[in-house]
């Protein structure tokens, strides 16, 4: 039989989808009743676990049940959402009666088989796009639910939003403190504070999150030459990758040899000690293909499965245009994005999003790919 | 040359069907399309998922968005025989004696002509069902297997497991093989008719470049047509052993364009295939010898029927284009 892959898709601009996961109770309906019952001119379809309380008569409001689908290759973390294959199809038989499709979660929920359906689904991949995930957070309970629970940590770390929701309900300490431990889990991720999940929506929709040519140009804390300041920082928390003697839930973090890496290190009572996610920011200066790309292939394929996301921009050696690049687990992507501006510094910077990653590991293959030996 | 009456509709073109003479176009937005001497329109459904032709009755089963399976008889008469309120109807089988299938989430429910129901379920969704040829047995397809069920009596499921999501399934026409079609680039088989007591025996059917998403047996089931290559893919059943160890026949095969939906010939060993840009070429399976019934046009093909003859071909796109080719003129 053939081997070579032909598709011939219809042009069709592909729909938008915007992931939003919380836990129970974070607000994630309230966002939902807002979305759709604002006057933004735009249709959406919704993908929901149960219809529950959304208010809104909407015609195109889709229960499905949760089916996780492991693949055939003996991956591990290859996974997708059968219903969302399903229900995708369904509706993009009729694609002229909405403008984006929003999957809501249950609380419980992987995030991680919902965004892979986006890539890893030829079908789905091919008429939509996944724009972002967006995860509510309960400022009061957060800390409650990082005790019980992966799955509340996990939204977090794979957001590219979130919204720090439920403000009013707790102290400027307390705020601060859990906006700190987000941080921690996260530091790439855009974060809001809001109540009663009122916010811009300019803010959560078409936010780009995973498209190439728009990733990280709005991620001024990641962008930052400056290693550790965060605009929400006001608390620096100690996280994983803090080289004091802690031993996060038996993992094996590397501690003691990475102090001067992203956060600051100051000790405060925290909910940090049930944080099991790490990030490792790498930073570099040019970098050489030839070493880079193999580099990245067999990082992702050998510690895929501890890789929840990816984030980087790259500056190759006598290449004039930035590279970024970003994965979930074991699906990486890259490519050009635009030419470097005048006098921005051509720097390489990446960061992994996940557990038990070896920090030490990936900073020295890091640094092996560089263009020069530093 | 084969002649195009065409049937340009707005809608993504689900499913299509003889009802006696007469082709039916069943559309995504719900409507149902008889050409009755002129162009007649029967609202069925608010969106419409599946449409196909039930045997027995010589009637159209259709399920939808609204929860409902209706039943349209070739004057646009409809029958609701189910409503199951805020659920999707994406899968319907035809039984005999008039016995319909269909499922929603992890049940698929069975009704007789006389009304009666009677649900099976499972512990994943049920993505496919199909009924046996012979006596009242259905295969339910979901994740790691089939479930094969007899309706009428409470002994227990037969299970064919195979690893994986398996989304939809077929029993061959003399009910000696069930085949499913699955999330990966694959189709998969079981024997059925191995000794009591002996373990089903698996076809493995792969090497697809994209999903399998129709399929067609051919007259006397000797063949599987499928889609999901550059070529309709068909699979020898003749033998003993259906295809194992056999390589498939490539029919109509294009650089650059997929089969997106084929279907056999009713009494010939011909399968009209159907493209993603819209050609539909007839090809014999002996010679793989073409016939081209119909130029590119502005969807991927998504719906076929033969007439009861086997002189018309009844066709729809995604684009919403339709018609009926006549291949005696």
């Amino acid at each position: 039989m053939s081997e070579a892959p032909v598709s011939v898709a219809p042009v069709q601009k592909p729909i938008p989808v915007t992931v939003l996961t919380g836990y129970l109770g974070a607000g994630k309906t309230t966002l939902l009743n807002r979305i759709l019952s604002e006057n933004h001119g735009r249709k959406y379809a919704v993908i929901v676990n149960e219809f529950g309380e959304i208010g809104i008569d909407n015609d195109l409001i889709v229960e499905s049940d949760e089916e996780i689908y492991e693949m055939n290759n003996g991956c591990v973390c290859c996974t997708v959402r059968g219903d969302l294959i399903r229900v995708v199809e369904g509706l993009m038989k009729r694609p002229g009666r909405f403008d984006a499709i929003i999957v809501e979660t249950t609380g419980l929920a992987d995030p991680v088989p919902v965004a892979q359906t986006f890539f890893m689904d030829d079908d789905v991949r091919a008429k939509t796009e996944l724009d972002a995930v967006i995860t509510l957070v309960d400022a009061k309970h957060l800390p409650l639910r990082l005790k019980d629970s992966r799955e509340a940590e996990d939204q977090i770390a794979f957001a590219d939003v979130v919204l720090l929701n439920k403000t009013d309900l707790v102290t400027p300490e307390e705020l601060a403190k859990v906006e700190a431990t987000i941080r921690v889990i996260n530091p790439s991720a855009r974060i809001h504070r809001t109540q009663r999940s009122d916010i811009d929506l300019a803010k959560v929709l078409d936010q780009g999150a995973f498209n190439l040519e728009r990733a990280l140009e709005n991620e001024p804390d990641f962008l930052k030459p400056d290693d550790h300041h965060h605009d929400h920082d006001h608390d620096h928390a100690c996280g994983p990758d803090c080289g004091h003697d802690h031993h996060h839930h038996g993992h094996d973090h590397h501690h003691g040899h990475d102090h001067g890496h992203d956060h600051g290190h100051a000790h405060a009572p925290s909910d940090i000690h049930d944080v099991t996610v790490q990030s490792v920011s790498l930073r570099g200066g040019e970098m050489n293909p030839d070493r880079f790309f193999p580099w990245i292939q067999k990082i992702t394929q050998t510690d895929g499965p501890n890789i929840l996301r990816l984030k980087g921009i790259i500056a190759f050696a006598g290449d004039a245009d930035r590279y970024v690049v970003q994965g979930v687990h074991m699906i990486i992507e890259g490519d050009h994005q635009r030419p470097w501006k005048d006098g921005e510094p051509r720097e390489s910077r990446l960061v992994f999003i996940g557990r038990d990653l070896d920090r030490e590991k990936l900073e020295r293959t890091f640094q092996a790919c560089a263009a020069k030996p530093n | 040359m084969p002649t195009v009456a065409p049937l340009d509709l707005e809608a993504h073109i689900v499913g299509v069907a003889y009802l006696g003479d007469v082709p039916v176009f069943a559309d995504a937005a719900g409507l149902v399309h008889r050409l009755d001497g002129g162009h007649a329109v029967t609202p069925a459904h608010e969106g419409l998922l599946v449409a196909l032709r039930d045997d027995a009755t010589d009637t159209l089963l259709t399920g939808g968005e609204d929860g409902r399976v209706l039943r349209i008889t070739r004057d646009g008469g409809v029958t609701e025989l189910a409503h199951a309120p805020r659920k999707w109807i994406s899968n319907i089988a035809a039984g005999p004696q008039g016995a319909v299938a269909f499922t929603t989430g992890k049940t698929a429910t069975v009704r007789l002509s006389d009304g009666t129901t009677r649900d099976f379920t499972e512990e994943r969704t049920v993505e496919g069902i199909a009924f046996a040829p012979k006596g009242l047995r259905i295969a339910l397809a979901r994740y790691n297997g089939v479930s094969l069920h007899w309706v009428a009596t409470s002994s227990p499921a037969i299970d064919l497991d195979w690893k994986g999501a398996h989304t939809g399934v077929t029993f061959s026409p003399d009910g000696r093989f069930v085949v499913t079609m699955m999330q990966e680039n694959a189709l998969h088989g079981w024997k059925l008719d191995t000794k009591p007591g002996a373990e089903a025996r698996h076809m493995r059917m792969s090497g697809y470049p994209a999903k399998v998403k129709s399929w067609s047996w051919s007259a006397r089931g000797k063949w599987l047509a499928s889609s999901g290559a550059p070529a309709a893919i068909v699979w020898p059943f003749q033998a003993k052993d259906g295809p194992m160890g056999k390589p498939p026949l490539e029919l109509g095969t294009r650089a650059d364009v997929m089969v997106s939906q084929v279907a056999c010939h009713p009494s010939e060993d011909v399968a009209a295939i159907g493209y993603s840009d819209g050609m539909v070429l007839a090809v014999r399976f002996a010679d793989s010898k073409e016939v081209l019934l119909r130029r590119p046009g502005k969807g991927a093909v998504s719906a076929f029927a033969w007439s009861r003859s086997g002189q018309q071909l009844a066709f729809g796109t995604e684009a919403g284009e339709a018609g009926v080719i006549d291949l005696t003129s």
